[in-house]
């Protein structure tokens, strides 16, 4: 790609993108509002069965009936082809010998457990509260980062607004995928987990890596650049020499993690699909939204 | 030029000493294996709540302890290869009720019930005896036995109950020997105790009275008098340290510290095993699909970073066993991630070479410029991966994730170094001596001018 001659193309529309972005947002929005997202034991507390039935699985039913004299709110899904999955109330040792016959119909099938997970709301509340505390110190951590990195950087957009845009385009990478769960959370019951946080603390980590590329970029322009070139200008040569490292940068991770999608296993099924879509939104965002952002914040400035 | 080449070829066979070490120690009866986490080895992994509310602030650290040790000499009743019993204490956002925490792993246990029944269960203090006959014998058939274990088996089985237990000992204390100034643990009994402690001591003058804590024996002695005044007196060759121990574990005949299970995990071990041959799996097609990108778009230098990242994926297994960082399913797939952005400082810097080559530099100037000025931006992006990892890892609210962290950000630092200096060293010593158009082809990449 010629780097001199479309590079303005980014800044130029930017108004179509934002209004893309836009969109998606606000789409993530009315699903978590509406239907939020399913919390998973880690945080809600509750005891999560996996049972396999050698034999055949009896039907669902059968064990939903079984199961709802322990505790109405059971809910049992159909998992692999002789697995259910099963959630119930947390549960202590003696109660686990009275659900384990209930799995067995009172001992006519037999069931081999896979994994039983059963966490105290204790500890769900601590984890719920270690999540908040996460995302809250990592934006912090990223935003004074930026903004120290940028120190020297204060014509004609002075650096923390540098860290304010990257945290626009974060809270962008953020809000899609977990309105893309509160949409599969209603319709395929996924469930979002301490796994879950974690992907979302990654994706902060990793798409503020290609907004600090641009970035990096439009310092290094702007210290070269003749004072009476337009700011716009210098942003947009800046995203047009780094287009194609931050489109490859990505694209070796979302390779990654496809790879791990399809073949890492159940456990991490959901933790690289979150991935998966938000270093997607990620590098969408550090193109077409971070640095464009910045054109729009200093014409602000100049207006007032 | 030579200089880069012999520093090349010792970087790689450096490289390839590692990369044997890791296959060498992965075979079986090799001292570094891998060491799995519970989720893939299978295995159950328990939390239980500490409940200190009735214990003074400056008792609770030596309780923790000694509820550790109890715990973990029962856990170790079971034969469990490697079990774990670790306490955390008022850990970063733990709620007060919940500050203090025992967990404890037994891989390859899946059936809970015995194993939390004895945990919860009280220590028992024993006194069983053997006669100075049986022992004699057993001492002289003591080269017959197949194997140390059956040996001890057989010598467990000598002693004979007496009644006598924990719950009839109101108190312990460290003494010390007047002689030879060793520490002895003195034992009070009730008065109960004292008349039972009396009569056996009467009828068994000669015979050996074994001390038993949670079914070890811990001293053996010899009864020598009648001791009718109630006081007995453990002496075995006791450091200072020990003898603090028993009195106190003998003073706290429950548990030290109430506690009540608040988290239990099962893991199958076919789930682990599938998670495993899924991860290695992943982990082979993703860096096999990276290199075929690398060699298609970057050419020469698509080829060195291949080698660079081979180098990081020997360097992070080697890594994994010599910490040793315990592997988890979501360790692995942050080790998976971590080679799809390890090229990624590769990218910035090949990218940044095609950039001065079309203005017009050499190659060698070309090669030099790109490492230096991608520099700044690799060195802020992987400072904002770190950020991140720290904060999973210190405020990580399970073993999942802060396993995760602590791959991702190992990752992060190893990958700095191999994309930057082991690739260009490597392409230092490879790079074409001039600027013709084949090596300005080799050198640059994409497929548009």
């Amino acid at each position: 790609m010629d780097s001199k001659n479309n590079t303005m193309w980014v800044v130029k529309y930017r108004k179509l993108f934002y209004s893309i972005s836009g969109i998606l947002i606000v789409a993530s929005f009315v699903s978590l509002a509406v239907w939020g997202l399913k919390p998973g034991i880690d945080f809600t507390g509750g005891t999560l069965i996996d049972v396999q039935y050698p034999n055949g699985r009896p039907d669902q039913t059968i064990l939903s009936a079984s199961l709802t004299t322990i505790d109405p709110s059971s809910s049992v899904r159909a998992s692999g082809a002789d697995e259910y999955i099963i959630r119930l109330k947390p549960v202590d040792q003696a109660q686990k010998a009275v659900i384990m016959s209930a799995l067995s119909l009172n001992g006519t099938a037999s069931t081999t457990v896979k994994t039983f997970d059963s966490i105290g709301p204790v500890l769900g509340a601590e984890a719920l509260r270690k999540a908040f505390v996460s995302i809250f110190l990592v934006l912090i951590g990223i935003v004074l980062f930026i903004t120290f990195a940028f120190r020297k950087v204060s014509e004609p957009v002075s650096s923390w607004k540098y860290g304010l845009t990257a945290v626009i385009a974060l809270a962008h990478d953020v809000i899609i995928p977990a309105g893309v769960f509160s949409i599969l959370g209603h319709f395929a019951g996924y469930e979002v987990d301490t796994l879950f946080v974690t992907a979302l603390l990654v994706i902060l980590g990793f798409s503020v890596h290609d907004t600090i590329v641009v970035f990096d970029r439009v310092r290094e322009n702007l210290r070269h650049a003749s004072a009476n070139k337009p700011f716009a200008e210098v942003v947009g040569e800046s995203v047009g020499q780094t287009f194609i490292r931050s489109i490859n940068t990505s694209l070796t991770t979302l390779i990654a993690l496809a790879v791990l999608y399809i073949f890492g296993g159940s456990t991490t099924e959901h933790f690289s699909l979150t991935l998966l879509i938000g270093i997607a939104v990620g590098t969408y965002s550090s193109i077409f939204i971070g640095s464009p952002l910045l054109v729009t914040i200093e014409k602000w400035s100049r207006k007032k | 030029m030579l200089k880069h080449r012999a520093r090349a070829v010792f970087l790689l066979i450096f490289a390839a000493a590692i990369g044997y070490f890791v296959y060498s120690s992965q075979q079986p009866g090799a001292k570094h294996p891998f060491r799995l986490g519970l989720d893939l080895s299978g295995g159950t992994h328990l939390v239980y709540q500490a409940d200190v509310t009735k214990l003074g602030s400056a008792d609770i650290k030596d309780s923790m302890a000694s509820l550790r040790d109890v715990v973990e000499r029962r856990v170790n009743l079971f034969g469990v290869s490697e079990p774990l019993v670790q306490t955390e204490q008022a850990a970063a956002l733990s709620s007060k009720e919940s500050a203090y925490k025992l967990i404890i792993e037994l891989p390859g246990i899946t059936d809970v019930d015995e194993a939390v029944k004895s945990i919860g269960a009280t220590p028992s203090l024993e006194f069983k005896l053997v006669t100075a006959d049986q022992m004699r014998a057993f001492q002289a058939s003591s080269t017959s036995f197949a194997s140390t274990s059956d040996q001890e088996a057989a010598y467990l089985k000598l002693f004979k109950d007496t009644g006598l237990n924990g719950s009839m000992v109101s108190r312990a204390n460290i003494q010390f020997n007047t002689t030879t100034n060793q520490p002895v643990v003195g034992l009070s009994f009730t008065s109960e105790g004292r008349d039972l402690f009396s009569k056996i001591t009467k009828d068994n003058i000669g015979n050996y009275l074994g001390i038993f804590l949670d079914g070890t024996p811990i001293s053996v002695p010899v009864v020598r008098d009648q001791i009718a005044d109630g006081k007995a007196e453990i002496s075995g060759t006791f450091t200072i340290i020990e003898a603090q121990t028993l009195v106190r574990n003998l003073n706290y005949g429950a548990l030290p510290v109430p506690i009540s299970l608040i988290s239990t995990q099962t893991i199958g071990p076919s789930l682990g095993q599938a998670a495993v041959n899924g991860g290695i799996k992943a982990g082979i097609v993703a860096f096999l699909i990276i290199a075929i990108f690398l060699i298609i778009w970057y050419r020469l230098p698509g080829f060195i970073a291949i080698i660079a990242l081979a180098v990081y994926t020997i360097l992070m297994l080697a890594l994994f066993k010599m910490i040793p960082v315990t592997l988890t399913a979501a360790g692995i797939a942050g080790f998976i991630l971590s080679i799809g952005m390890a090229v990624d400082a590769n990218i910035l810097i090949f990218e940044r070479m095609k950039e001065e080559l079309a203005r017009g530099r050499g190659i060698w100037d070309a090669m030099h410029e790109g490492f230096a000025r991608a520099w700044t931006s690799i060195r802020d992006s992987n400072i904002s991966s770190i950020i991140t990892g720290a904060v999973l890892y210190f405020f990580g609210s399970t073993s999942v994730v802060t396993g995760f962290a602590l791959v991702f950000v190992v990752g992060v630092v190893v990958s700095m170094f191999t994309a930057i200096t082991v690739s260009r060293l490597l392409l230092y010593a490879v790079s074409p001596s001039r600027t013709t158009k084949l090596s300005t082809f080799l050198i640059s990449n994409g497929f548009k001018k």
